[in-house]
């Protein structure tokens, strides 16, 4: 989008000429770089529960964040009001991080061409909600048909509009418009007098609202729900202890996400403190491992035009057939590393400072039939779908949640099992990968991230996997 | 902190609520001035100072609601939420358990709270920066394993929140806090860990030294260096007050209105039954003075109050707001929390287990093979069905004594089963957040490991 398009300059009537006078203010006493990142985000979100809809709400979120870099040093301020005033206030606040003689912006300000991996023509957040009520109205319904053993649905359609303006002191200004909807299905079943048991799923993207209509239903979504609530009612104890585990194609690719994906953000490992540092170059996988991080996937939850700090997104190589490629580098990192940008860089909005980040991390698909490799496995657990996950990047231990998952017995999925969380240690779980299937899928859009403090929407893949050892965490 | 005129505003978007064709209307204003300082390798890393002010707003047509929030407290910017939100409750179905408060239960709690300390705003940003500096001094000159750091920070935070309803209750309140965290790195040989430490509180005299917090810190990932994984067993855990702080917040979800009412909780349809150990009491208070979880009222006008949930291992009450209480037919417990947006959700107070009798040392004494827990990891507790199963990592106790330290295992069992397993409560209770704990021992859990 065009500067001179995009809500900033035509409703609030910002200028270029603005835009590089706060930079030089920002840079006034010394900093070696600044950032504006406005941003104006509205959101929604509808609510069914107990086949009522309890709750439709609106929001309006607008400000304005000012970085300033003076070496490894990062002073940041924000404004909730776009009042030149109170802009430039916060500039000078940011610049205060820097100690010396003021730094010119390089004027003037030049827009940069940018991808349109999601060009949407109406944002689900600008359509009619009697449209948008219908979704959970549908999916309520979809999941009581589905089985009579079925007593609760909750249903959250949630979708926002962010429009950005990022503009900095290296003389680039970019603007975009990146919408994201998502509907997730919450549903509870039992037997009489039994325990109940959850089921859940959800997707969506950076879509038009058609997308819930023609591609993803809320049908589909609640009869996956229901599915996984359904199947849990005869879960049996899971297992304990270390074990061969498989994981099926799509979300369980969180594995990846935890067990890399967080260790190779750059700053972990400029600053050392991660159990990846220093280790490009060797083999953390098996060679049969090639893990990709790619912002570029059109319509993608994780895609950006531009990262939070104006870079073009991309797709890069994480680890290749096994070995350790490079990190996500974003503005300060990459600076301080001497190494190119990735356009990693991310913040949840405007009152917050970018660092890197994924955006969707998959592994490429391998050669094996899914059912091959199940037949491989005498005895082990099969993982259709998860929950969340977590890790420590300096010890590398990792951790993620089966919400749905069966015993492996004989080469074949037999009995379903309770929740059981699994953990491993990221430079060493992949070395135990021996089976990778043809079938890479990418999960439906339900990914958020958190990293100090900050959640930014992410997507992950993986095609079914063998692992020959993790530990799970069950009790039998 | 400016803005004298935010209850104006509130009562103004009531006001337009009104006269727009709400029969009940409430209105919520949060105003706030934050900083964060990170110092790492003793230099200045980041410094991070922002004031930020937003507006929500909750309209009832009947028994439909809408709800609607800005950060834009412009005329033009309040005139749009405050539409927005009659707009919406036409698209919302009519629900007879929803509304406001009845009269006769809004209020406020009297007398000071000390929610808010002057020396939080008046510290200097060099004396702060200090602070930091001192606290990651401390961690990296403790021992000569302490090679790294992820620095150390102080954070403060002023707010000041309004609130007001169509049903005549106005109120306001501020408060203040103050965090001082250190995070060393720990090295020996291929083992790399970090742990942290930190001291919260409402005003600056109430942190602890920043030597202390960086010493504790670093003494904690000393302890976590050349962890090994132990094989698959069944042994009696102990859970440190930060661990035990967790199980406080399951209880939380488990007693959370909505989940009651909805049949999505372990404890659902068991009040007044035995669910714990008799050695377990679990309360909720929300007026305790100066400690995090208090408030004068809660999110929707009413005031916070002292609710047992578990007595002596009995379950005395659920915790609920409005809307959960009349679901159930019972009365608000004062419980209601919100952010801007939306309707109102529910929240705990100064949520604990009061203190037993035995010494933590007393309670590792009596154990000759078990584990104790100082970290958890991941998102593995179902509340439906109280399935438990985490990462973990902490020392392995034999003989009574911490023999060596553990990690890359999960610790599994139910909460079900785990509440009524409580075999010692410690008496080392703290309030360091909105939930406390003492150390806790279960008497048996299943360690999945080699």
């Amino acid at each position: 989008m065009e500067f001179r398009d995009s809500i900033f300059a035509a409703r609030f009537n910002i200028t270029l000429r603005d835009l590089e006078k706060y930079l030089t203010e920002a840079l006034s006493r010394g900093g070696t770089y600044a950032d504006l990142y406005f941003e104006y985000l509205e959101s929604s979100s509808i609510s069914l529960d107990e086949g009522i809809v309890k709750g439709a709400s609106r929001g309006v979120s607008l400000g304005v964040g000012v970085r300033v870099i003076a070496g490894e040093r990062t002073g940041y301020a924000y404004s909730d009001d776009l009042n030149p005033e109170r802009i430039r206030k916060a500039a000078q606040v940011a610049a205060c991080i820097a100690a010396g003689p003021a730094q010119i912006a390089k004027a003037p300000l030049n827009e940069a061409r940018m991808a349109s991996l999601y060009p949407v023509v109406t944002a689900p957040t600008e359509t009619s909600f009697a449209e948008r009520v219908e979704l959970v109205k549908r999916a309520d319904r979809a999941a009581r048909a589905y089985d009579s053993r079925v007593f609760q649905v909750h249903a959250v359609y949630a979708d926002n509009l962010k429009q950005v303006l990022c503009a900095t002191s290296d003389g680039i200004v970019t603007c975009d418009r990146q919408p994201l909807a998502r509907l997730s299905v919450s549903v509870l079943a039992r037997r009489p007098d039994g325990t109940p048991q959850r089921g859940h799923a959800g997707g969506g993207g950076r879509v038009e609202l058609d997308f819930f209509v023609t591609d993803k239903t809320p049908e589909h979504f609640a009869g996956q729900a229901a599915r996984e609530a359904i199947a849990m009612l005869d879960a049996v104890d899971a297992p304990a202890g270390e074990m061969t585990v498989v994981l099926g194609p799509g979300w369980p690719g969180i594995l990846l996400h935890e067990a890399v994906g967080h260790g190779l953000e750059a700053d972990f490992n400029r600053k050392q403190v991660s159990a990846f540092s220093g280790r490009v170059g060797e083999q953390v996988a098996s060679p049969l491992c090639t893990v990709i991080d790619d912002g570029t996937i059109r319509g993608r939850r994780g895609s950006l035009n531009v990262d939070d700090e104006g870079h073009p997104t991309q797709r890069n190589v994480l680890i290749e057939n096994g070995v350790l490629r490079g990190y996500l580098q974003d503005k300060l990192s990459s600076a301080l590393m001497r190494t190119g940008r990735t356009g990693s860089g991310r913040r949840e909005s405007y009152a917050h400072i970018p660092m890197p980040r994924m955006t969707n991390t998959f592994l490429l698909a391998g050669e094996s039939e899914p059912e091959e490799i199940l037949r491989s496995v005498p005895r082990g657990l099969y993982c259709a779908n998860f929950g969340g996950g977590q890790v420590d990047i300096t010890s590398g231990k990792f951790v993620f949640t089966a919400s749905e998952s069966y015993l492996i017995e004989g080469g074949r999925v037999t009995r379903p099992v309770r929740n059981a969380t699994l953990i491993g240690n990221g430079p060493e779980a992949l070395r135990y990968v021996s089976m990778v299937g043809n079938d890479l899928r990418l999960d439906e859009g339900i990914g958020i991230c958190g990293k100090e403090g900050q959640s930014v929407p992410v997507g992950v893949g993986i095609p079914t996997i063998r692992i020959d050892s993790m530990t799970v965490g069950g009790t039998a | 902190m400016s803005g004298a005129d935010l209850p104006e505003i509130a009562a103004g978007v009531i006001k337009e609520a009104l006269e727009l064709g709400a029969t009940d209307a409430e209105c919520t204003i949060a105003e706030g001035e934050e900083f964060d300082a990170n110092v790492r390798l003793r230099e200045l890393e980041t410094l991070k100072q922002a004031r930020s002010r937003g507006a929500g707003i909750r309209v009832l047509i009947g028994k439909r609601t809408g709800s609607s929030h800005t950060s834009d407290l412009t005329r033009e910017g309040i005139r749009t939420m405050v539409r927005s939100a009659i707009e919406l409750a036409g698209v919302t179905t009519e629900d007879p358990h929803a509304g406001l408060p009845d009269v006769s239960e809004l209020g406020s709690l009297p007398g000071d709270l000390a929610l808010h300390c002057d020396d939080v705003a008046t510290l200097d940003t060099a004396h702060k920066i200090e602070l930091a500096r001192r606290a990651e001094d401390a961690s990296l000159r403790f021992d000569p394993r302490i090679v790294n750091s992820e620095g150390a920070s102080f954070d403060s935070h002023l707010g000041r929140r309004v609130f007001a309803n169509s049903r005549g209750f106005a109120g306001e309140y501020r408060s203040s806090y103050c965090s001082l965290m250190a995070v060393p790195v720990a090295q020996q040989g291929a083992s790399m860990e970090r742990d942290s430490w930190y001291s919260m509180s409402r005003s600056m005299r109430g942190l602890d030294s920043p030597e202390e917090t960086g010493a504790m810190a670093a003494r904690r990932a000393i302890r976590r260096l050349g962890s090994v994984k132990v094989g698959t067993c069944k042994v009696p855990v102990v859970f440190d007050p930060r661990m035990a702080r967790s199980l406080v917040e399951n209880i939380f979800e488990a007693v959370h209105g909505a989940a009651i009412y909805r049949h999505e909780s372990f404890l659902d349809g068991k009040l007044g039954r035995k669910v714990a150990s008799e050695k377990l009491t679990v309360v909720d208070d929300g007026t305790i003075p100066g400690l995090f979880g208090t408030s004068p009222f809660d999110d929707e006008g009413v005031p916070t109050r002292r609710t047992v949930v578990i007595e002596n291992g009995v379950l005395k009450s659920y915790l609920l707001n409005t809307y959960a209480a009349r679901k159930l037919g019972m009365r608000t417990t004062g419980n209601a929390a919100r952010g801007l947006a939306g309707n109102a959700g529910i929240g705990h107070g100064n949520l604990f287990i009061g203190k037993g009798q035995t010494s933590p040392e007393q309670i590792i004494a009596g154990i000759q093979e078990g584990f104790y827990v100082v970290e958890l990891m991941g998102f593995g507790v179902n509340i439906v069905t109280g399935d438990y199963s985490r990462g973990a990592a902490g020392m392995w106790i034999r003989g009574g004594e911490f023999a060596f330290p553990v990690s890359e295992i999960t610790i599994a069992g139910n909460l079900e089963r785990m509440l009524l397993d409580v075999e010692a409560v410690g008496s080392d209770l703290e309030f360091r957040s909105s939930a406390a704990a003492p150390t806790l021992l279960v008497s048996e859990m299943t360690v999945g490991g080699r």
